[in-house]
């Protein structure tokens, strides 16, 4: 080891004005996160009261997302001044979308914000969408139509979409994404990602905890006391063996094995007992599992990407083959190399983490071979950068795919995709398992039910610019959203007294949404904005897990439910 | 504008009923839905009763400034907020009631500024100083309190007061307290009704204080950055700059330490030492961001409009809220317990080893998840064991520090734990193990 040498010290390198402000969140998502927000373009397409759109922005604003768009026809009424915090008193009579730009932008100088005063139908028509990263639509659009069509084209560019409404103290968030959308950064937590090896060491590892471990019993107190919990177990496992035929069983063993080892903590010592024994026993049972390969992951090799690389190909696809290679060869992921801290020396722990880090290394050297042969016989010229490559060995446990899906905008119509009829008898009725409350699921229903009886409202009136005044005045509103949810429940074709009970639950909740205006509570549409903002978030940033694909969230009852559609 | 100081001073704001603004709200105030309360009444009286009602909110952080704009567009009308920090360049990603010109003011004052600028008719009262300089006569004007807070203690400290505060007799003297808390993606909600539903120290349990490392490792064997840190933090500047008070958001100071655990790391061939986790160490930094306080403070805030107009059911009683993988939320009824230090009245069950020193006790007290005490004092029935205060009696009490457990208290005896932090003390049985 070198000593530290006296040198002068060096420049003092504090973080940047940026890194200062963002600090609570980098914390979170890192540079790489951040660089991702700032170059984002986010569109808002605004319909309704426009709060919950509005609210999003705002958390997406303050951490600094590069760009955003609001489309919004609407002019500011004294209404709004009572639900929407982005406007104010002077902001009466002018466009709602230009005033609650200017006062989103105050939130932070490095976001730069448009607005267009256009009806979304009339935007869709005419413009380019691909320049956008992400869409967030608001229901009600009014028109249906308009709505498929915004998600065919976000579909067709493989744009990230989401669909959302918020109608008083319910709302719903649709999450439209691409047909392939993997994730390597998802952040597990910390505990599940240790994988020690300690039922299949690699022969250095077992050398190492041979010499480190042989005079074990001759150890002063001390020393004994400071072993690392790493090295006794392997130590143990391997006495064990030799009084068990050679054999150590996962599934019957590992109790006996505890006391076996807790036996050999000293207890005659000032402390009596020993702090790395008692670690030891504690790690054991997560610690002696056999490594396995997830579920996530071996799907992800199945897949016909993963399994026919071409020149084309997104770099994770590439890595994931590479990884497939090296599973075939040695039956074992790429080791992650992390190590907890545990009662040891300094210089014992040290070591031991090296050992670890090196055989990480090792593995990811050999997976980056892998990728560099194929990149080689796939004719491809940019090499995939040695960072990308390590950062998805280490996590390899922990990748995910998720497989985008339509949305669903009126299932009536286009059905709810590829889940049957059972599914969507068992979403309607089955109970919260811990709550015992009812289903989430009757709140979407009726949902699309409100959808519906306002695209009724609209086509009767067109020329009105306050669709939600129109509809609420309109007397057969309620009507219009019980005749839908009739119809839903009637394509269900079930005879289950559970089911009429459900029918009588969702139209509780249509006679919830009339009361409330049908309109937006500011609440209700801030939680949800904050809930957006967070999806938007780990979809911009390709970190974290977003929601595949519908969230319904009750503001009476405090609770939400997602469901796959 | 002409109009709006006409608004402000000449018209009472009772006589003021043009209601179009609040069309929205009003919906839901002006009558029943089908799962509100049959018996609950609707219209005028429900609008006047929220219009009139004090509520304080606690915290004007990431929270706080949430919870003031949702109050204030709930029809709230007459809110007070406290808060004795001041705002720092690292609040701007989320508190957005402030700009960087604010930078170093006080957050009470230019949180409640701003959202009376923003939504006319709105009151909004500061006090820029700590929840503990405020006695009972203070919080008893409040009908109701929303806390955003990001200390366990101040918590602590404010539900032992609500919950003390109660008199049986006396209904308007139950507040109830609805509180938020976030971290990262995650976060929780929660109404608590004091002595009727769980308060803040039942659910003590479910903030288990992290295990500080222990001294000798940050002496002797430090083996993480983490422990070059606390190395530096702890011992190097006491040794090195004795006298000196370390203020964490001195740059100067932080970068001392940085470098200071950056040669000690290097001398254990430590790795991972950086300015940002040094920070991170000694100011015991939470990441925070912006949606996941807007999704709490505005859980809360639900609760607070449902609870003032019973518009509909308010929530029974904790929710769990984590984005981290999907959005996944919990809530259930959180049990009241009668052996709750404060809102109990049985002494609760602690186990022990009767080998203990009452001085290793004492410590212990700090790191169990269902006390965690920092300097407590130890009484029995009839005789002190440990008094922290005053100096004659810690005179006195001392030398039981060094006794075992099992010669200072019998298997079952209950003793009494107070703490400087806390006004009433927590009673526990010893039960030795
Ligand atoms: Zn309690």
């Amino acid at each position: 080891m070198a000593p530290p040498i006296a040198t002068t010290p060096p420049v003092l390198q504090g973080p940047s004005a940026k890194e200062k402000k963002y600090d609570r969140q980098l914390r979170l998502w890192g540079a790489n996160g951040q660089q991702a927000l700032e170059s984002s373009h986010i569109l808002l397409l605004n319909s309704g009261a426009g709060v919950v759109g509005v609210e999003t922005l705002k958390n997406l604003v303050l951490p600094g997302t590069g760009t955003f768009t609001i489309v919004d026809e609407a002019v500011v009424c004294e209404e709004d001044l009572g639900v929407n915090f982005f406007l104010e008193q002077s902001s009466l009579g002018k466009s709602r979308g230009e005033e609650c730009c200017r006062l989103l932008l105050e939130l932070n100088p490095e976001v730069k914000g448009f607005h267009i005063q256009k009806t979304i139908a009339d935007f869709v028509k005419r413009s380019d969408l691909s320049q956008y990263t992400l869409i967030i639509l608001v229901a009600p659009v009014g028109s249906l139509d308009v709505a498929s069509e915004v998600s065919q084209i976000a579909w067709d560019l493989r744009q990230p979409l989401i669909y959302v409404h918020s109608v008083g103290f319910y709302s719903h968030t649709s999450v439209q994404l691409p047909p392939s959308f993997p994730i390597v950064d998802t952040h597990p937590d910390p505990p599940s990602t240790q994988d020690l090896r300690l039922l299949q060491p690699w022969s250095e590892l077992l050398a190492y905890a041979k010499t480190q471990t042989a005079d074990l019993e001759a150890f002063s107190d001390h020393d004994h006391g400071h072993v690392p919990w790493i090295l006794l177990l392997l130590h143990y496992l391997e006495k064990w063996k030799e009084s068990h035929n050679g054999e150590f069983s996962v599934r019957d063993d590992k109790k006996a094995f505890r006391e076996f080892v807790g036996s050999h903590a000293r207890t005659d010592n000032a402390e009596g007992g020993e702090e790395n024994y008692d670690e030891a026993l504690t790690a054991a049972n997560r610690a002696l599992t056999l490594p396995t390969i997830p579920s996530d992951l071996k799907s992800l090799l199945l897949e016909e990407e993963c399994q026919i690389p071409r020149n084309s190909s997104a770099n994770f696809w590439l890595i994931v083959n590479a990884i497939s290679t090296f599973i075939k060869k040695h039956s074992l992921l790429p080791l992650p190399g992390t190590v907890p801290d545990m009662k040891s020396q300094s210089k014992d722990y040290i070591a031991l983490q090296s050992l670890y880090r090196q055989k990480s290394q090792q593995d990811i050297s050999e997976v980056t071979s892998n990728v560099r042969a194929l990149e080689h016989a796939l004719n491809r010229h940019i090499p995939i950068p040695d960072a990308e490559i390590s950062a998805f060995c280490k996590n390899a446990a922990f990748v995910k795919l998720i497989h985008g899906r339509k949305l669903i905008i009126n299932p009536l119509k286009h059905g709810w995709n590829d889940n049957s009829i059972t599914t969507i008898i068992e979403h309607t009725t089955t109970m919260n398992f811990v709550s015992g409350k009812p289903s989430l699921f009757p709140i979407l229903i009726a949902l699309y039910g409100f959808d519906s009886a306002i695209a009724a409202a609209a086509s009767v009136r067109p020329e009105s610019n306050n669709l939600l005044a129109a509809a609420s005045a309109s007397p057969g509103f309620f009507t219009l959203m019980e005749t839908y949810i009739r119809d839903v429940f009637g394509k269900l074709d079930s005879t289950s007294e559970d089911l009429d009970e459900a029918l009588q639950h969702t139209l509780n909740i249509a006679r919830e949404i009339q009361r409330s205006g049908p309109g937006e509570l500011h609440n209700i549409s801030s939680l949800t904005g904050g809930m957006i903002a967070q999806e938007v978030i780990k979809i911009i940033t390709k970190q974290y897990v977003p929601v595949d694909n519908c969230l319904v969230f009750d503001g009476i009852e405090s609770a939400s439910a997602v469901y796959r559609l | 504008m002409e109009t709006d100081s006409m608004n402000s001073t000449t018209i009472p704001e009772r006589m003021n009923i043009d209601r179009t603004r609040w069309s929205y709200l009003d919906c839901v105030l002006k009558k029943g839905g089908p799962f509100t309360d049959p018996e609950a009444v609707f219209g005028d009286g429900v609008i006047s009763r929220i219009e009139s009602a004090k509520i304080l909110v606690i915290g004007a952080g990431g929270l706080g400034c949430e919870i003031l704009k949702n109050l204030a567009l709930s029809g709230f009308k007459d809110i007070h907020v406290i808060d004795m920090d001041t705002i720092d360049v690292s609040n701007l990603n989320r508190q957005f009631l402030f700009r960087e010109s604010d930078v170093g003011k006080s957050k009470a004052e230019c949180a409640a500024a701003f959202v009376e600028r923003r939504v006319k008719g709105v009151k909004i009262t500061p006090y820029n100083c700590k929840i503990q300089d405020k006695d009972e006569s203070f919080y008893s004007q409040f009908s109701l309190v929303v806390s955003g807070l990001d200390s366990i203690e101040a918590r602590r400290w404010i539900n032992a007061m609500l919950v003390d505060m109660v008199d049986a007799e006396d209904p308007e003297s139950l507040k109830p307290i609805i509180d938020g808390g976030t971290e990262g993606f995650k976060g929780q909600a929660r109404v608590i009704l004091p002595t009727i539903s769980a308060c803040y120290e039942c659910q003590l349990d479910m903030h288990v204080p992290r295990q500080a490392v222990p001294l000798c490792t940050l002496a002797t064997i430090p083996r993480q950055p983490q422990h070059c840190i606390e190395w530096a933090h702890i011992i190097a500047w006491e040794e090195h700059r004795k006298g000196t008070v370390l203020d964490t958001d001195d740059p100067e100071h932080v970068t001392w330490l940085y470098q200071k655990a950056l040669t000690r790391a290097e001398e254990f061939n430590i790795i991972g030492v950086t300015y940002s986790l040094t920070q991170g160490v000694v100011k015991n930094i939470i990441p925070a961001i912006a949606s996941t306080n807007a999704i709490i403070a505005a859980s809360c805030s639900n609760e607070a409009l449902k609870i003032m107009t019973g518009c509909n059911p308010f929530m029974d009683n904790y929710m769990q809220y984590s984005g981290d993988s999907g959005i996944y939320t919990y809530t259930f009824n959180f049990a009241k317990k009668d052996d709750c230090p404060v809102c109990g009245n049985l002494a609760r069950d602690m186990q022990v080893n009767p080998k203990l020193t009452l001085e290793d006790f004492i410590a212990s007290l700090s790191e169990r998840a269902e006390s965690q005490l920092k300097k407590p004092s130890i009484r029995k029935a009839g005789k002190s064991l440990y008094m922290q205060f005053p100096a004659s009696l810690e005179e006195q009490t001392r030398p039981n520090l060094m006794k075992k457990m099992s010669e200072l208290v019998e298997d079952g005896e209950e003793i009494a734990v107070a703490d400087a932090a806390l006004s009433i003390p927590f009673r526990y049985i010893i039960r030795y193990s």
